[in-house]
């Protein structure tokens, strides 16, 4: 693992930034969870907690013209990438005024305006539509990028290996993330992999690749914002495999029978919110006033936002079929 | 005279000079011409940018085509044979097909695939296959057959004014097969009756189109006048014209080179039950492909497939049937 960049680029303002994002998505992600008790999402659910350094650090780097193409996993991203907060809660409840207009619920999260596009529940399948958003980057001479976030599951797809060869091949601007978080729903990746290194298997196609910190958002930034350079100097398609955690169960129909407690508590201590704050407290960044203000400043914004979605409308059942085909624009 | 062939390349050169935005993209288009020679000498006009050779990743330049839609380019995928879309199944259902209703109409995916399908070349069971009615059980797609050398050169245009995913099967027992161009404008969404008749109206679209005309010309000498109505277009299905057509005649043969079980053939059969039932003057009857994978040796292969005898013999069976 590459170690964490010097602490110097970190001012108190961005760091606040950094962690109000990630804050956010915390407390959307625990209120989601307990309105999942509350039976008020339904489907499945699943949850980014011990995850917020990876969205929140990448989406630094990235620009609004850029692309980006996320999976079922999936809030943090949309939040991190701008996605309204309202949108998104009303979309965990399927309503209409969600991101999705409803249809999509929490897996298939889209925002065209924020060039976020989905929210993709196939492992893997994600993967190629993002070829294909930087492919029109570069046949249209524009240049912007596409992000295309996935699990460490996503590696014994055949897609994984097709879009990195067809990405590597036509050097396509895309910046592959791959949260790499050791567990493909209950499969460790060593069940599941004969070469557990996943930088590697990127490196074998031709693709600068580094393995980094996912728990430390400065680091994941820090190697987004070079990687992103690279694409955009004409480097081509970049790697990053970001080591982090679920702290979480998969989904919410997840026992944990095949991971330890103790591992979870381990990696609990290594959360990306415990250890930045403490670090942006040593540092003299932020205050522990700052953290609480930022708190309650999140909190705020969940309530708003399940106050939006519970006073928002279901789409009427007369427009079913809607959608299924393309409707010209107003 | 131009063949089937240098229709589908007319149409495929008429859609790159007109938008740039078009692109075509898909195994061996480019500097090897086309697996069925299509796509010949358009690298050297087009350039590589624009008519791009892939990996064999079906699975990945199709999504990549739904990418490059998304992002307001007009891509032409070419899959090379109908078998081989089977690898590309999840983009096209999962993806071109769903992520439009699943975004809430913020996605549509105005994305072209060109495949060939259909059997008659001794390619068997790999090669030969017909999937475009399984393919249009899907909700979200646009699934179109050409048959004639009009459609072969308009559909692809009229494909890529749509702004849905559409999927153009190609046969590959019509390409050497020519015709003449009259110009007319071509649209996907209609079906075509390309021979009146007043006994018994066949249901067909494909290669399939050329036996029952055949066999229409066979039973005309016997004086039975059988009515070919060329769908065309399997998703959505020319409803109106198929009943139309159904009412007039009372009859309907439904001829189709796809299998018969859980198939379009029988989608058909069911929507004129629903229909026209009260209009029939006797049971509708199929001639399918026989249910087994295409085999290679050409008299098993002939065996499997419709021929103008069992349409003949079929049609004449429904017209002395006595209602």
């Amino acid at each position: 693992m590459t170690p964490a960049p010097e602490v110097r680029t970190l001012t108190p303002r961005h760091s606040l930034e950094l962690l109000a994002q990630m804050l956010r998505i915390r407390q959307f992600e625990d209120r989601c969870a307990q309105l999942y008790t509350e039976q008020k999402i339904r489907g499945f659910l699943h949850l980014y907690n011990g995850e917020e350094a990876v969205a929140v650090g990448i989406m630094q780097a990235l620009g609004p013209d850029d692309a980006v193409v996320a999976t079922y996993r999936e809030h943090g991203h949309a939040l991190a990438r701008g996605v309204p907060m309202n949108a998104l809660m009303a979309e965990m409840y399927g309503k209409r005024t969600g991101c999705s207009g409803g249809r999509g619920g929490s897996m298939h999260v889209f925002d065209v305006s924020r060039r976020f596009y989905g929210g993709n529940a196939i492992v893997g399948g994600g993967l190629p539509i993002a070829a294909g958003l930087a492919l029109a980057e570069k046949l249209a001479g524009r240049a912007g990028l596409a992000a295309c976030f996935f699990g460490e599951g996503a590696v014994a797809e055949g897609e994984f290996h097709e879009t990195l060869n067809l990405a590597s091949l036509w050097r396509l601007p895309v910046l592959f993330v791959c949260e790499n978080n050791l567990y493909a729903m209950g499969t460790a990746l060593a069940r599941s992999e004969a070469v557990t290194d996943i930088r590697a298997k990127a490196a074998a196609y031709g693709i600068a690749s580094a393995a980094i910190d996912g728990m430390d958002v400065q680091a994941v930034e820090e190697a987004a914002r070079g990687a992103v350079q690279a694409i955009r100097n004409g480097g081509g398609p970049q790697f990053l495999e970001c080591r982090t955690y679920r702290l979480r169960a998969h989904s919410m129909f997840d026992a944990q029978l095949y991971r330890d407690k103790a591992e979870v508590e381990e990696w609990r201590k290594r959360g990306p919110l415990i250890t930045f704050t403490s670090r942006c407290k040593a540092l003299g960044l932020i205050t522990e006033e700052d953290f609480l203000r930022l708190e309650r400043e999140a909190a705020a914004e969940v309530d708003a936002a399940v106050r939006f979605a519970e006073a928002s409308e279901w789409e009427p059942v007369e427009t079913l079929r809607r959608f299924v085909l393309a409707e010209p624009r107003a | 005279m131009m063949s089937y062939r240098e229709a589908l390349r007319e149409g495929l050169r008429e859609a790159l000079q007109k938008d740039p935005k078009v692109f075509l993209m898909g195994e061996d288009v480019g500097r090897y011409g086309g697996c069925y020679a299509v796509t010949k000498n358009l690298l050297a006009e087009f350039g590589a940018e624009r008519i791009r050779d892939t990996p064999l990743s079906e699975s990945a330049f199709v999504g990549a085509g739904i990418g490059a839609a998304l992002a307001g380019l007009r891509p032409i995928v070419e899959i090379m044979t109908v078998n081989f879309s089977l690898l590309a199944l999840d983009q096209i259902l999962n993806n071109a097909a769903t992520l439009c209703h699943m975004s809430g109409g913020q996605c549509p995916v105005p994305l072209v695939i060109r495949m060939a399908t259909g059997a008659g070349r001794q390619l068997a069971a790999q090669h030969s296959h017909s999937f475009e009615g399984w393919y249009a059980h899907i909700p979200g797609l646009r699934i179109v057959a050409p048959a004639t050398i009009e459609d072969a050169r308009g559909m692809l245009g009229a494909a890529l004014r749509s702004p849905d995913p559409v999927l153009i099967f190609e046969h590959i027992a019509l390409l050497n097969r020519e015709g003449e161009l009259t110009g007319a404008a071509v649209d996907i969404d209609k079906g075509a009756i390309r021979r009146p008749g007043r006994d018994l109206t066949v249901l067909t679209y494909g290669a399939s189109l050329f036996k029952c005309l055949d066999a229409a010309a066979q039973l005309a000498a016997a004086g039975i006048e059988i009515e070919v109505l060329d769908l065309r277009t399997l998703r959505p299905l020319d409803d109106a014209l198929i009943m139309e057509s159904v009412r007039r005649t009372h009859r309907a043969l439904i001829v189709d080179e796809g299998w018969r079980s859980g198939s379009l053939s029988a989608e058909l059969g069911m929507r004129i039950v629903e229909q026209a039932f009260f209009d029939l003057d006797a049971p509708i009857a199929r001639v399918c492909t026989a249910e087994v994978p295409i085999p290679y040796p050409k008299h098993l292969e002939d065996a499997a497939l419709p021929s103008v005898e069992e349409i003949v013999a079929t049609a004449r069976a429904m017209v002395a049937h006595e209602s």
